[in-house]
């Protein structure tokens, strides 16, 4: 271990509340801004799946009505006439507040910025200025989200009710307001998101450690180098797409009304030719943590470096080119649907790599389950089953039977739901003693573990049977055949809900009354990257005197 | 900074431009949302000025940093990087409108089964006329660019640079003035701006192109003044460099479009 006071020394931090926060260049700084700030969207659109969750539970509609939205269930029938339009509003600001505002803030904004510069010895991001235009923006983007659920829409009400996805006609039919400032908060946050992989990218390649050369670098600086690539390159594709929509919208245009001979499976092709590449940027980075939390509670050194760095790599490449699995009923050529299928069952490889070396690296390991290594072992199994159900869609035979139903529903909340925020929750206990230099009591993150866990499983799950019934996704409603399973669903997303107010719970308690943690490494000696050679917490400034290639080569990683 | 730091990177002191500048950018799309739906046109000039103001305040304080040495060998190089990633998000950006302008060119609503569209009779463009013209502006101007760019690395001869630099920009202001009459002169022989996914991929890619050149000619303009006021060396010129390379980026795109738009689209 190396002497820790040589990295960075206290100080007085003298900055006034305002400076630090709102104009700050600081990349720890920023990434605990993007963590709050994430958070707090989250617990939104986790509100949001709760009343959707309610009105799921039982068949008819007894909460979502046009006499207005109640808390409690309706009596009969004659109190409550179904809206289906606030239906569609809440799954539509779901989709957009998780895929855009929740997930990548958290894990390449929030993590990213925090750990990537301290593991490759960085004293900052390159670009530390940008790096806080990027997070504002985030926030800019955020509001904007927020008023596009509460402006006027369409039929008549709030918000809009076309789905994450936007697709013409119904995003260039909804009326008002609220369709155009979605497609407005998607281009400030994918500009946001794109100054960020800019930011990050320079940073990794120009700022490494000296000697640190590039596969010296510990994959969760990896991961977050590979997933910028994805969004350097995926979300200009969509900024096209929706600024196409906004013409169509707007001024006449008609790329995708075919009375103007367009085309609306044209938007498809572009949006899932940024979606899928999004669903990688979405869950790298977790790969990233997972593997230092594995590594540090196997204490073995992770198994097959060299592999887990090419295939994240190759999970990146490949993820450019299988988009058109995500619409195999538009009426593709078969030509088309075997080649999509066939390169998107070849993403199983390289994951496949992952999975097992995250396996090899425990075995014969001394595994210690910490609240941490709880998170990653979750992860382990629910990415797994929602990667083998991937590999179930990917059949363009199957998917005819399997498209819009709830499998999809369950498949892609076992790699997202489940996998990427499993990340977060084991990233979020991994660092937390680094980022605050106080400790959570190690009972209350195994309640939180076992509660997330078990709800989770129940709400997804049954969805798996929902679908193999042909329950179809996005409807407010459905017949008393379906009754059982979703029963049981809406069970777990209540069991899930409390298990997210008891983290946040957990969180504050910790904050205020939790342990000191002020030791370096308060985990063990496989928690072998730069981070655990400085205090807990950082300094302001880190590695003003760059690290010694000791301080971090340790040799027996390769 | 609270100490000495004792590494080549660039670390900042905190900045009020980014929140600002968010802020502005916020102001500027909610009032496009209420412009668009006719409530008001001022919420979007407000945030629009705040905008443009921000940047110019930011990049003013980059120059001033430059100035005072923050600009280590090691930083230019994270310079350079930065704007050639921004470079390669733009070329993706475009890739969305050639892609839609590929789609029905290759696979025209018309050749549909079941469709009932028909598409409308289109007034030709020969293209071998302004646009190639246009064409030979846009290289000429590279050249001349490129001019600048060679005085300014061999020796520094400021005259040829200046020469250049006022060549290259006085080429794309003629590009956009040819651009903006072609225009004008196409709306007026029947030419609709929508209506058809014909106009509505030629006005977008041909028009998020000129947009680009304007930003270019702006960008080679601040880097004349910049010239003429010194600031350039043999050795240090990042933000000439990045101009110019957005200058050839822009330069690039119009070829494609030249070869597909015009030559093949029309």
């Amino acid at each position: 271990m190396a002497d820790a006071a040589i990295h960075g020394h206290e100080h007085e931090d003298n900055r006034d509340f305002f400076t630090r926060w709102f104009m700050s260049t600081n990349h720890k700084d920023i990434g605990i801004l993007y963590l709050i700030v994430s958070a707090f969207v989250g617990f939104i659109s986790v509100a949001f799946t709760v009343y959707m969750r309610m009105e799921l539970m039982d068949p008819g509609v007894q909460y979502m009505c046009m006499e207005g939205a109640r808390l409690t269930a309706a009596a009969s029938v004659a109190e409550c006439t179904p809206n289906g339009h606030l239906w569609n509003v809440l799954i539509t600001g779901h989709g957009i507040l998780m895929m855009f505002f929740v997930v990548i803030p958290a894990l390449f904004g929030g993590f990213g910025n925090y750990f990537m510069p301290l593991q490759i010895g960085a004293p900052d991001m390159a670009f530390p200025r940008m790096n806080n235009l990027s997070f504002w923006m985030y926030v800019a983007g955020t509001t904007l989200a927020v008023c596009s659920v509460l402006a006027p829409g369409g039929n008549g009400q709030a918000g809009s009710g076309v789905g994450w996805v936007l697709y013409p006609p119904l995003s260039t039919t909804e009326g008002g307001f609220s369709m155009d400032l979605a497609i407005f908060a998607v281009h400030v946050s994918g500009a946001s998101s794109i100054l960020g992989a800019i930011n990050m990218i320079t940073t990794f390649l120009n700022m490494r450690a000296p000697g640190m050369t590039l596969f010296k670098v510990p994959l969760f600086s990896w991961s977050i180098f590979v997933t910028s690539w994805l969004i350097l390159l995926s979300l200009p594709v969509l900024a096209g797409a929706i600024t196409m929509l906004l013409m169509d919208r707007n001024f006449g245009f008609t790329f995708f009304d075919p009375a103007g001979g367009g085309d609306p499976v044209l938007y498809q092709h572009i949006l899932w030719f940024f979606g899928h590449p999004e669903v990688y940027i979405i869950i790298l980075p977790g790969f990233g943590i997972i593997s230092h939390v594995i590594a540090t509670f196997a204490r073995k050194p992770v198994f097959g470096y060299l592999p887990m760095v090419w295939a994240l790599i190759a999970i990146g490449v490949l993820g450019f080119i299988v988009w058109a699995h995500h619409m195999y009923t538009v009426g593709m050529s078969l030509n088309q649907q075997a080649y999509f299928m066939l390169a998107t069952m070849v993403i199983a490889v390289p994951t496949g790599v992952k999975i097992f070396s995250w396996i090899a690296t425990m075995w014969g390991g001394s595994v210690e389950f910490k609240t941490p290594m709880l998170w990653a072992f979750g992860f382990l199994f629910l990415f797994t089953v929602g990667g083998v159900t991937g590999i179930v869609l990917s059949q363009a035979a199957v998917d005819r039977y399997y498209h819009d139903t709830y499998y999809v529903v369950a498949h892609f909340h076992y790699v997202m739901s489940l996998g990427a925020v499993f990340c977060i929750f084991a990233g979020v206990y991994f660092y937390f003693p680094k980022m605050t230099g106080k400790m959570y009591p190690e009972w209350a993150g195994k309640v939180h573990f076992w509660t997330m866990f078990i709800g989770a499983n129940i709400t997804f799950f049954p969805q798996h049977f929902l679908g193999r019934q042909g329950m179809p996704r996005r409807y407010i409603d459905y017949p008393a055949e379906f009754a059982y399973w979703n029963e049981w669903s809406s069970y777990g997303a209540f069991l899930s809900f409390a298990s997210f107010i008891f983290f946040f719970g957990v969180i504050a308690w910790s904050l205020l009354r939790g342990a000191e943690a002020k030791q370096a490494n308060p985990w063990n000696e496989y928690a072998d990257t730069l981070e655990w050679t400085l205090p807990s917490p950082p300094p302001e400034h880190t590695f003003e005197i760059l690290p010694k290639q000791e301080d971090w080569d340790h040799e027996r990683a390769h | 900074m609270a100490h000495a730091k004792n590494h080549d990177y660039h670390i900042l002191n905190p900045s009020i431009w980014p929140f600002l500048g968010a802020l502005g950018a916020f102001a500027m799309l909610f009032g496009a949302v209420l412009w668009m739906h006719d409530v008001t046109p001022w919420l979007f000039w407000g945030g629009l000025v705040a905008v443009l103001y921000v940047m110019f305040a930011w990049w003013s304080e980059v120059v001033t940093e430059s100035h005072v040495g923050d600009h280590t060998p090691v930083v230019r190089i994270g310079l350079r990087y930065g704007f050639i990633l921004f470079i390669m998000s733009e070329v993706m950006f475009f890739s969305a409108w050639f892609w839609s302008f590929f789609k029905h060119v290759m696979y025209p609503m018309e050749e549909y089964v079941g469709t009932e569209y028909v598409a409308p009779y289109i007034y030709p463009v020969n293209a071998m006329e302004l646009p190639l013209i246009n064409t030979l502006i846009l290289l000429l101007s590279g050249c001349a660019v490129t001019w600048a760019h060679h005085a300014l690395v061999h020796g520094g001869n400021r005259k040829d640079i200046i020469n250049g630099l006022a060549i290259g920009i006085a080429l794309g202001v003629l590009f956009t003035a040819f651009q903006a009459y072609e225009y004008y002169h196409l709306l007026h022989e029947g030419w609709a701006f929508g209506e058809d996914e014909f106009y509505s991929n030629f006005f977008m890619a041909t028009g998020f192109h000129g947009f680009h050149v304007i930003i270019g000619t702006i960008f080679l303009t601040v880097c004349l003044f910049r010239a003429m006021a010194g600031h350039f060396t043999a050795e240090r010129h990042i933000g000439f460099e990045a101009a110019a390379w957005y200058w050839h980026f822009v330069d690039v795109v119009w070829l494609f479009l030249f070869f597909a738009v015009y030559l093949w689209g029309i």
